[in-house]
C-alpha cells in the first residue's frame, strides 16, 4: 500500500463508534466449542472463499488437465497402441492420476504462503482442533480435485474414451482417487511447513512428483521394463492407484489395487499427518 | 480500571500474566533472557522497547504460539504449555501484521472467526455486521482487506481479536507505521476495549502511546526487563522532556540560550540550525507539568527581552531519552521514536 491513498482513505473513514462498541463488548454468554467436524468444515468453507476470490487460481485445475490429457494421447497415441483413440482408453484414467496428484502440490504452496502471513497466528491462538485449519485446506482441494476430474474426463469423452465401467464405474474410480489424494496431500502440508520459500516447495514438489508419476504404469505396461525398474514401478503407489482407477472405470474390481491404495492413503494420513500437526505447532 | 474485577468462567483471583525467568533462544540469540512480569487483571500494561528487544517473541509465548526454553509463564493461573488450550480460550491476538485473511472481505473473515468460536451462521453474521458497524468499516464489509488502508485493517484486525470480548487482549505495537489520526482512534479502540474490564498486554516502541495507554511499563532491552513501575516512576527517572524553541531572529540566539538558562535552570544545546535551541527540563514532577510551568515563564522572560519566538515546543523525553537515562546509550534504538515525539509536537 503506498502512503498516499492510506492518508485519503483513512481521511474518509468512518468515525469508531465506541459506545455502539461498548455494548458489543459487554460479555455475552460464549457459545459452546465447536467441534472438529464444525472448526474443519468451517476452513475448507475458507478455501471456497479464496477460490471465489482468487478464481485465476483454478488454471491448474482446468487448462493443466486439458494440455495433459490432450498432449500425451496425441504424442504417444499412434505409437504406443495404433492410434490416439485406442491408447486413450488406456491413458485417460492413468493420466486422470496423474494431473491430480500434481496438483495436490498446490496445497504444500498455499500452506507455505499462508504461514508467512499473521492470520496464521490467529488460527494457531483460537481453542479449536488443531488439526482443523490443515484439513480444510485438504477439503477445499478435494473439491479442486473434483472439478479437474470432470474437466478431464469431459475431454477424454469428447476425444473418444469410451469406459465400459459406465457411469458408476467412473464415480467410483473418481472417489478413490479423491481419497488418496487427500491423504496424499498431507505429504505437502509438511513440505509446506519446512520449507522456507515458496521456490523451495516447488522443487521438491517436483523432485518427487516427477519420478513419482513418470516410473509408474500410466504410460505404458511395466512388462518391457527391465527387472530393477519393474521392481520400483510395481510397488509405487501411484501404480496402485492408476491400475486401481483405470480397472473400476474398465468396469472390474480390483480388489489388491484397491486395497493398496487405500492402504498408502492410511499410511500417509496416520504417518505424515501427525509430523504436519508437530510441524504446525512448533512453527 | 485499577481493580482486579475478574467476572470470569473459573473465578481466577490472582494476576492476569504471571512469569517467572522466561527465556527463548533463537540460535545463539537471546532473544527473550529471563523475563519476570506480573500483570493485574483489568489493566493496561506496557511493554516498551526499541526494534528487537524481545517484546514481539514474549507476546507470542504467552499466547501460546512460542514455547519458552526456560522459565515458566502462566496466564490466568494456567500455564501456557501445558495449558495451552485453556490459555488459548481466554486470549486474543493482534500481531505486528493483519492477523487477518488479505484475500477474504471483511464480512468473510470476522464471520470465519465467529464460526470459529462456535457461533451459529445467523449469529456469525450479526455479529460481524455489528462489529463492523462500530468500527466504521461498514461500506467496507464487502471489499477485500487487502484493499484496506493501514488505519483500517488495523480495526478490522482488532475487530477480530475482540469478537468474543477476551479477558486478556494481546496488542502487538497495534499503531506502527499509521498516520496520527488513525494512532488516536486505534487509541479510542483500545480504551473502549479496557473500559469493559479486559486485561491488555500493548507492546509498542513509543513512551507516548505507552503513556496514554498503559498504568503500569516495562521497559524491555536486549530480551531483558530493564526497567518497571508506574508510569510517573519511569518519568521520574527520565526527566520531564525537552523544550524546543525557534526564533525569528538567528542574532538573537545567544541572548535566547542565556535566558533560557537561567530561567529553565538546566541544560541548553544550540542545535544545527542557527535559529533553534533545545533545552533539557530536569527531574521535575513526575507529570511533566513543573516543567510546563518553567518553561512558559522562560517564553515570558524571552518576550520581555524582545526576542520573537517563531515556534515553541515542550516535548515528552523520546524513547531514545528513556533508553539514554536507563542504559546510557541509545545507538540501538530505531531512529522512528524521535519522528514520532515529533509528530506529536505538531499535532499539540
Amino acid at each position: 500500500m503506498s502512503t498516499a491513498t492510506q492518508t485519503t482513505e483513512t481521511t474518509d473513514l468512518a468515525p469508531v463508534r465506541t459506545e455502539s462498541l461498548a455494548e458489543l463488548l459487554v460479555a455475552t454468554e460464549r457459545p459452546p466449542r465447536p467441534n472438529a467436524l464444525q472448526t474443519s468444515l468451517t476452513f475448507g468453507w475458507r478455501a471456497m472463499l479464496k477460490i471465489k476470490h482468487v478464481p485465476e487460481q483454478l488454471f491448474d485445475v482446468t487448462a493443466f488437465p486439458i494440455m495433459m490429457v490432450l498432449m500425451y494421447t496425441y504424442l504417444f497415441g499412434g505409437a504406443l497402441a495404433g492410434s490416439p483413440s485406442e491408447y486413450i482408453q488406456y491413458l485417460l484414467p492413468g493420466i486422470l492420476v496423474m494431473s491430480v496428484t500434481m496438483i495436490t502440490m498446490y496445497t504444500g504452496l498455499a500452506v507455505n504462503i499462508d504461514i508467512e502471513k499473521g492470520v496464521f497466528d490467529r488460527f494457531r491462538s483460537l481453542p479449536i482442533w488443531r488439526p482443523s485449519t490443515m484439513v480444510g485446506y485438504l477439503l477445499g482441494d478435494a473439491v479442486r480435485y473434483t472439478l479437474a476430474s470432470i474437466v478431464m474426463l469431459t475431454v477424454g469423452l469428447i476425444m473418444g474414451f469410451r469406459p465400459d465401467g459406465g457411469f458408476s464405474g467412473v464415480v467410483a474410480g473418481v472417489v478413490l482417487l479423491i481419497i488418496f489424494c487427500f491423504a496424499f496431500s498431507w505429504v505437502w502440508t509438511m513440505v509446506g511447513l519446512l520449507m522456507r520459500t515458496e521456490k523451495g516447495v516447488m522443487s521438491v514438489s517436483m523432485m518427487v512428483l516427477f519420478p513419482l508419476t513418470f516410473l509408474s504404469d500410466i504410460f505404458v505396461r511395466p512388462e518391457t521394463m527391465p527387472g530393477w525398474l519393474q521392481a520400483f514401478v510395481n510397488n509405487n503407489p501411484i501404480t496402485h492407484v492408476s491400475s486401481a482407477v483405470r480397472e473400476l472405470m474398465a468396469g472390474s474390481w480390483p480388489a489388491d489395487s484397491i486395497a493398496w491404495t487405500l492402504g498408502w492413503a492410511a499410511v500417509f494420513v496416520a504417518v505424515l499427518g501427525p509430523v504436519t500437526m508437530r510441524l504446525y505447532n512448533r512453527k | 480500571m485499577g481493580q482486579t474485577d475478574m467476572t470470569s468462567s473459573d473465578h481466577w483471583a490472582g494476576p492476569a500474566i504471571e512469569t517467572a525467568g522466561l527465556v527463548k533462544t533463537f540460535g545463539d540469540n537471546r532473544a527473550v533472557d529471563g523475563v519476570d512480569l506480573r500483570i493485574e487483571a483489568g489493566t493496561v500494561y506496557g511493554l516498551l522497547g526499541p526494534n528487537g528487544a524481545g517484546k514481539t517473541t514474549t507476546v507470542r509465548m504467552l499466547a501460546t504460539l512460542l514455547r519458552p526454553d526456560g522459565g515458566e509463564a502462566h496466564v490466568f493461573g494456567h500455564d501456557v504449555v501445558r495449558e495451552a488450550d485453556r490459555v488459548r480460550s481466554r486470549v486474543s491476538l493482534t500481531g505486528q501484521y493483519a492477523s487477518v485473511d488479505e484475500d477474504l472481505t471483511g464480512t468473510e473473515n470476522l464471520v470465519l472467526l465467529a464460526r470459529l468460536t462456535g457461533h451459529s451462521k445467523k449469529a456469525s453474521y450479526n455479529r460481524a455486521a455489528q462489529l463492523l458497524e462500530a468500527f466504521g468499516l461498514s461500506e467496507a464489509a464487502g471489499r477485500q482487506v487487502k484493499n484496506y488502508s493501514g488505519g483500517m485493517r488495523r480495526r478490522i484486525d482488532i475487530a477480530a481479536s475482540i469478537l468474543n470480548t477476551p479477558d486478556l487482549l494481546f496488542l502487538d505495537e497495534p499503531t506502527t507505521g499509521l498516520d496520527p489520526r488513525s494512532r488516536n482512534q486505534v487509541w479510542e479502540i483500545i480504551r473502549a476495549v479496557v473500559a469493559q474490564g479486559t486485561t491488555v498486554l500493548l507492546t509498542t516502541q513509543y513512551l507516548d502511546e505507552a503513556d496514554q495507554l498503559a498504568s503500569r511499563i516495562a521497559v524491555i532491552d536486549k530480551g531483558k526487563v530493564i526497567a518497571e513501575g508506574t508510569k510517573g516512576d519511569l518519568k521520574a527517572s527520565v526527566g520531564a522532556g525537552a523544550v524546543h524553541v525557534r526564533l525569528r531572529d538567528a542574532h538573537q540566539r545567544p541572548e535566547a540560550e542565556r535566558l533560557l538558562r537561567q530561567a529553565l535552570d538546566a541544560d541548553v544545546q544550540l542545535e544545527p540550525d542557527p535559529v533553534a535551541l533545545t533545552a533539557r527540563v530536569g527531574n521535575g514532577s513526575s507529570n511533566g507539568s513543573g516543567a510546563a510551568e518553567k518553561a512558559s515563564r522562560a517564553l515570558a522572560e524571552l518576550a520581555h527581552a524582545g526576542i520573537t519566538v517563531d515556534n515553541f515546543a515542550l516535548g515528552q523525553p523520546s524513547l531514545d531519552e528513556v533508553f539514554l537515562a536507563l542504559t546510557g546509550s541509545t545507538e540501538h534504538v530505531h531512529p522512528k521514536s524521535q519522528t514520532q515525539t515529533q509528530t506529536k509536537e505538531a499535532t499539540a
